[in-house]
């Protein structure tokens, strides 16, 4: 009896080890691990990606053209993206993070320097963005846009009139009452009501966050549900007027197959927040030019526009206006002007200053 | 003495490592901010009443849903037992048979039938109730819970009474009780444990619950779950904490039900059933 209790024991032993090696950072979540440094036999990039955020087909395209193979394990956030990035042995050698995140992956030394001699693509890539990007990778050394959007309103065309757009007001308009939608995320309800006020939406300042979260509680008896993507649902299916969306949610809203047509899109006249999705190189990827190779290949126009059709959105490479479907190009969620990207600013990471915003937060949804 | 050592692996390995250690993690973030004790997050949890709101909306949530459920899972429970074996057994799995499906996507389910111009809404405004708003309400998210926790109730109660003695309402019966008397008297004090354990099981995890109210609730009823959930989603430190320290006055508020249920149920079969 004693022997095969000892034996049970030591199998649940080895099976608790067998589980502690297979939750560690050591490999990627698809089981599969990367070859050795140096290994020149092995033609595989290892890529951290939001979920369906890279069009298969130009996978497919990419291993016809140069034989290696891109693996993507999904993250639902960007904090995720650091954690799995914040470590020595980290397997991934390309990641898609966010504007804030780029800059918190630089502060850690955790991204590589990308040598451009290798990626002459570059030249496709609008300097008006790369400009932009400077905000959180100066010198753009670290990062390449991938997409970008802007925060703003989708409303229902039958339903707003005419005179209450352009403005965060109607958000907060009462003729609405019941009808209007909003995120469940801090920071992007917050930007709402500090751009309606006037404020700079990276502030840390107390009384203006406290002037923004009264403003969000006077917004919240007409607020039908703070949701977060199901904002797009309600949208699609009539039962709201205006929702704060991200252009990209909006585009996808907006599509005739899946959308509604009813559905337009416009950046409020106080400004609002603009962001980039960014492809980076991860500080210790083994597999660093192929890396750059797969980058290249993204900025080709042709790969480019096949892509952004599959995601909706917009893309900051020049060739692709001339080449994508006319849906895009007359959707004003996708094809949104200089003159409103002007008006927006780019998230900021606010380190500890965010429990400001927490605290905000909690006032609110008491 | 061999059949005691079958339970060492749960005791010693299952038990440690997924039981008691989450519980010291959690007791551990509550209490200790960068290896230093603290009162912060115990302090932040009670002061100004920010929570008070999510703890009154989870408490009376899971109060609703624990008597919807006994006034409407007793009866199906006590007409189940009086049917014939195997109609009973057969209507009984039509309960159970919803739980094969994972309980989000029938969350998701409620999700589309109550969603503006859904069934429900029609039906409703076809009986001339206008367009009622039914998602995004404390009532869809309390239809909801009530949906998902009824199986809980009825299985327990029902399991009490199908064992009942048969021979004491007949002899109940025979004494001259009529048929009221005969359920307040006899039936009912010996479905008590049923009753308990059906409480308990509906009682604890509806408490607890967020999904639903994320899902259906669209942030206008706020329930404890759902904020601990959104604490620990943030991923800084503080909240982490704050978090934990929530958790931790859930993990009380169970245990005071569950003690103040097995009192109850104590009490209740130490005095032969004269409770009622």
């Amino acid at each position: 009896m004693k022997k095969t209790l000892s034996l049970v024991l030591s199998a649940i032993l080895v099976l608790a080890l067998a589980l502690g090696a297979a939750c560690s950072p050591k490999q990627p979540d698809d089981g599969s691990s990367p070859a050795p440094q140096g290994d020149s036999g092995d033609k595989t990039l290892y890529l951290l990606n939001w979920g369906d955020y890279l069009d298969p087909q130009v996978k497919d395209e990419f291993r016809k053209k140069t034989g290696i193979t891109v693996k993507e394990t999904p993250v639902t956030s960007n904090e995720e993206m650091i954690i799995k990035l914040d470590t020595d042995d980290c397997p991934y050698d390309l990641c898609i993070p966010s504007d804030y995140a780029v800059e918190r992956l630089i502060a850690k030394g955790r991204l590589a320097e990308i040598n451009f001699d290798n990626i002459p693509n570059i030249s496709n890539i609008d300097p008006e963005f790369l400009k932009l990007s400077e905000v959180f990778d100066p010198g753009n050394k670290y990062s390449v846009p991938y997409t970008w959007g802007v925060l703003g309103i989708l409303y229902n065309v039958n339903m707003v009139d005419e005179e209450d757009l352009g403005s965060w007001d109607l958000l907060w308009n009462e003729k609405y009452s019941g009808k209007i939608f909003m995120y469940n995320s801090i920071r992007d309800s917050m930007a709402a009501a500090l751009c309606k006020l006037g404020y700079d939406l990276n502030t840390v300042n107390e009384d203006e966050i406290n002037a923004a979260a009264d403003e969000l509680i006077k917004a919240k008896p007409l607020v039908r549900a703070w949701l977060n993507d199901d904002v797009k649902d309600s949208m699609v299916l009539g039962t709201g007027a205006a929702a704060l969306v991200y252009s990209g949610d909006a585009v996808w809203s907006m599509d005739p197959d899946e959308g509604s047509d009813e559905l337009e899109f416009f950046v409020p006249k106080e400004g609002s927040n603009v962001y980039f999705d960014n492809i980076v190189i991860t500080a210790n990827s083994p597999r660093k030019a192929m890396a750059e190779q797969f980058i290249n290949f993204l900025l080709d126009g042709d790969i480019a526009t096949v892509n952004t059709e599959y995601l909706g959105y917009s893309s900051p490479n020049t060739l692709v206006p001339d080449l994508i479907d006319e849906f895009f190009l007359d959707c004003s969620a996708y094809n949104i002007s200089s003159e409103d990207v002007a008006r927006c600013k780019i998230f900021h990471d606010l380190g500890d200053k965010m429990s400001l915003y927490e605290a905000a937060w909690n006032r609110i949804h008491k | 003495m061999k059949r005691v050592r079958l339970s060492y692996p749960y005791v010693f390995v299952w038990m440690p490592i997924f039981i008691i250690a989450p519980m010291l993690f959690v007791l551990y973030y509550a209490f200790f901010r960068d290896g230093q004790f603290t009162l912060e997050y115990a302090r932040s949890v009670v002061a100004e009443g920010t929570y008070l709101g999510a703890f009154w909306n989870s408490l009376w949530i899971a109060l609703a849903t624990t008597a919807a459920c006994l006034l409407l899972g007793y009866p199906v429970a006590y007409i189940l037992s009086n049917m014939k074996k195997r109609t009973a057994a057969l209507i009984s799995l039509l309960f159970i048979l919803p739980m094969w499906m994972n309980m989000l996507l029938r969350t998701l389910a409620w999700k589309l039938l109550l969603f503006d111009g859904g069934v429900f809404q029609q039906v409703l405004s076809f009986f001339g109730a206008g367009k009622v708003q039914l998602l995004y309400t404390p009532g869809a998210v309390l239809l909801a819970t009530i949906y998902d926790f009824l199986p809980f109730m009825i299985l327990p109660i029902y399991t009490t009474l199908q064992k009942l003695d048969r021979s004491l309402v007949e002899a109940a019966h025979d004494l001259g009780a009529n048929s009221v008397q005969t359920f307040t008297k006899v039936i009912l004090p010996q479905s008590i444990p049923g009753v308990i354990s059906g409480i308990t099981m509906v009682f604890v995890p509806a408490m607890s619950t967020f999904a639903v109210s994320t899902m259906l609730g669209g942030k206008q009823v706020i329930l404890l779950g759902e904020v601990i959930e959104e604490k620990f989603l943030s991923g800084t430190d503080s909240v982490l904490g704050v978090g934990s320290a929530l958790s931790l006055v859930l993990i009380v508020l169970v245990i005071l039900s569950m003690v103040i249920m097995n009192r109850i149920d104590k009490d209740n079969s130490a005095s032969g059933g004269t409770l009622w």
